[in-house]
């Protein structure tokens, strides 16, 4: 099948501004999906609130635009009650770390096999350039005029913490590898959630004197690297990107079904088990 | 004793109504007065192939189960006052998108905190109102478990014929009252199973186009139709729009689906009030109490009746009226200071004849409580 199966044309063109990163994503996801060769009657993808969240639009699966933050609180519901279906979560870094910051959180403790993407680009952008919980320290803002006094999660390491089994940042700029990352979430039998940093030209560079969204993509170029490279230990300030975590843990679905085995031995007499 | 008795409480009595109903999924977040309802879940679900999933905070519980609905799955959530306020966004998702799914609410006193384990009947105004922007709902009660299990089965019915979150408003009173149960049969009380579409793979579903008796067939996610569905505003394929003629249709549809079958939803118990010259109004467990001062005073021969309400929204003004037209005074007995009583005063003729006997200090509203309202109403002093 073609890209263009995978979307619904009619829709087109996206809401996204020119240059925006999210749209590259979407891209590399569907290209995921197809070298995957996964049934588009299979896929549900659940997003939240923000720019990221628009993506549902556009895809031409079972698709659930849902609440700010809350996109995983439903995913589990869905994937709990049919673990047969591949279910992905594309999420803005307000909506996945500041307000979904607890779903996400304890998905990735219970290791539910869901794949969370954050459309990172460290800024609110549905509702005009406020600063997130990746907005770097100094940086500028709508509601950050005079700069950005909070501290910046890692993501890759929260999600770590958190249990996460399948962990990796990549970036708008490196698409092939993202693409490759991708399926590698998808597949990956667990909770797994890659970092996507992502361009925002229109309420981040504009504030941050990024001119373009081809100086913003450089930057990505220039300032990540891959993990353990040499160029890292020279220069501790890159960004390193690729996969953190890949192991095997019991998944969420396939422990409740042992659950499923073991109670379905009992038998409730007069309401007592 | 007989097999289909059984001793329990009323959030037993709620559980295994679920059950009978076929739940097949419930999400839920530990909270006092309600908790048996999970704990009791935990063990029964899986029994029969269903899940259970004890989620990280109330809101995501709500949000569970709406996803779990979607998917073709009778679902479930249970929670008391301050867990019922943090699902609200999420009813207000469930109503937008017409999911159907049961919330229990088992009302303690508030707000806040409040009183964890003492019963109220503060949260009818937020069953009707707590999530934001132009809406209607269901919400049901019940005085009694054999009240609970028909109201939990109804509450399910109702969900999936309307196609709309339903509240079940019980109250700590009702949730931890030991009593009889008299197991129905299976096929005894009617379940309503979800309607599926017939539209065939491959030919366009419109999962927000109603049928012409209004009904709305769906679509399991995972099935042969891929749609939308969102919390935005949306035309009848699920995609976002602020056309303002369907955002309109929208919003008059989700009001008229439910305000414009009042009648279809109204559950009421009467007791004693075709003569009654002063007539009680309630429900919940403020019921058995009104209840019990019917039946006492009807012994001494004075003329007491009773109207006990199951559906408390859509309010069924209709039915108030008529059942309060001949009374000399109505006297709405509840535990809140008078959410239920203003919809009365509301919706009878005479409003001046209407009167409070509510009970808010965490005490069970007694028959004392009544009677010395009742005292004044006929004139005899305090």
């Amino acid at each position: 099948m073609a890209v263009k199966d995978y979307i619904r044309e009619k829709f087109f063109p996206h809401i996204w501004c020119p240059g925006c990163g999210h749209g590259t994503i979407m891209g590399s996801m569907i290209r995921a999906i197809e070298n995957l060769g996964i049934e588009k009657n299979n896929i549900v993808v659940v997003s939240g609130i923000g720019c990221s969240s628009r993506i549902c639009g556009y895809l031409d699966f079972h698709t659930l635009h849902t609440l700010h933050g809350r996109a995983l609180a439903f995913a589990t519901g869905v994937k709990l009650s049919r673990p047969e279906l591949t279910v992905i979560v594309p999420m803005g870094d307000g909506d996945a770390f500041a307000i979904g910051g607890n779903h996400l959180i304890h998905a990735a403790r219970r290791n539910i096999d869901i794949t969370a993407i954050i459309m990172n680009n460290n800024i609110y952008g549905m509702t005009g350039g406020q600063y997130s919980p990746s907005t770097g320290y100094g940086d500028f803002a709508t509601t950050a005029p005079y700069g950005n006094i909070d501290q910046s999660f890692d993501f890759v390491k929260l999600a770590q913490g958190a249990g996460a089994s399948f962990v990796a940042r990549t970036t708008s700029y490196h698409v092939n590898a993202m693409m490759k990352i991708l399926e590698k979430a998808i597949t990956h039998k667990g909770f797994s959630v890659v970092d996507v940093l992502s361009q925002c030209p229109t309420y981040f560079g504009r504030k941050n004197k990024f001119a373009s969204p081809i100086d913003m993509l450089n930057y990505y170029k220039t300032n990540t690297t891959p993990i353990g490279s040499e160029a890292k230990e020279k220069n501790p300030d890159l960004i390193e990107r690729g996969i953190f975590v890949q192991e095997e843990r019991p998944e969420y679905c396939i422990e409740y079904d042992k659950i499923i085995e073991k109670a379905s031995q009992r038998k409730v007499t007069n309401g007592k088990v | 004793m007989k097999k289909n008795i059984r001793f329990v409480q009323g959030n037993e009595a709620c559980v295994e109504a679920a059950m009978y109903a076929d739940l097949d999924f419930f999400a839920g977040y530990p909270i006092t007065p309600s908790t048996e309802i999970a704990e009791l879940l935990a063990y029964r679900l899986p029994m029969k192939g269903g899940k259970f999933i004890q989620m990280e905070d109330e809101l995501s519980s709500m949000c569970a189960i709406i996803g779990a609905s979607l998917t073709g799955k009778k679902v479930m959530t249970a929670t008391s006052g301050p867990g019922f306020s943090l699902k609200q966004e999420a009813i207000g998702f469930a109503v937008m998108t017409e999911t159907p799914c049961v919330i229990v609410n088992v009302q303690r006193g508030g707000p806040s905190t409040g009183l964890p384990t003492s019963g109220s009947q503060g949260d009818v105004m937020q069953a009707r109102w707590g999530t934001h922007g132009e809406h209607a709902i269901i919400a049901l009660t019940a005085s009694n478990n054999q009240d609970v299990f028909a109201m939990t089965v109804e509450a399910f019915n109702l969900s999936e014929t309307f196609r709309t979150p339903v509240i079940l408003l019980l109250d700590e009173v009702v949730a931890h009252t030991r009593e009889r149960l008299i197991m129905p049969k299976p096929g005894e009380i009617h379940v309503v199973e979800r309607l599926k579409t017939s539209v065939p793979e491959g030919t366009d579903y419109h999962p927000y186009l109603p049928r012409e008796d209004g009904r709305l067939p769906m679509s399991d996610f995972g099935g042969v139709h891929r749609y939308n569905v969102t919390g935005l505003m949306h035309d009848m394929w699920g995609f976002p729009s602020n056309n303002p003629k369907v955002v309109y249709g929208l919003t008059h549809h989700l009001v008229d689906k439910i305000q414009g079958y009042t009648q279809e939803i109204t559950r009421t118990k009467e007791f004693f009030i075709d003569d009654a010259d002063c007539l009680l109004v309630s429900y919940g467990s403020s019921a058995r109490t009104a209840l019990h001062v019917v039946e006492n005073r009807r012994a001494r021969g004075e003329r007491l009746g009773l109207l006990e309400l199951h559906t408390l929204w859509p309010f069924p003004s209709d039915i108030v009226r008529k059942s309060c037209a001949s009374a000399n005074s109505v006297l709405v007995v509840e535990m809140n200071m008078g959410q239920i009583f203003q919809e009365v005063k509301k919706a009878v003729d005479d409003p001046g004849k209407v009167f409070l006997a509510n009970q808010i200090d965490g005490n069970f509203i007694t028959p004392t409580d009544v009677l010395n309202i009742l005292r004044i109403i006929q004139g005899k002093g305090a």
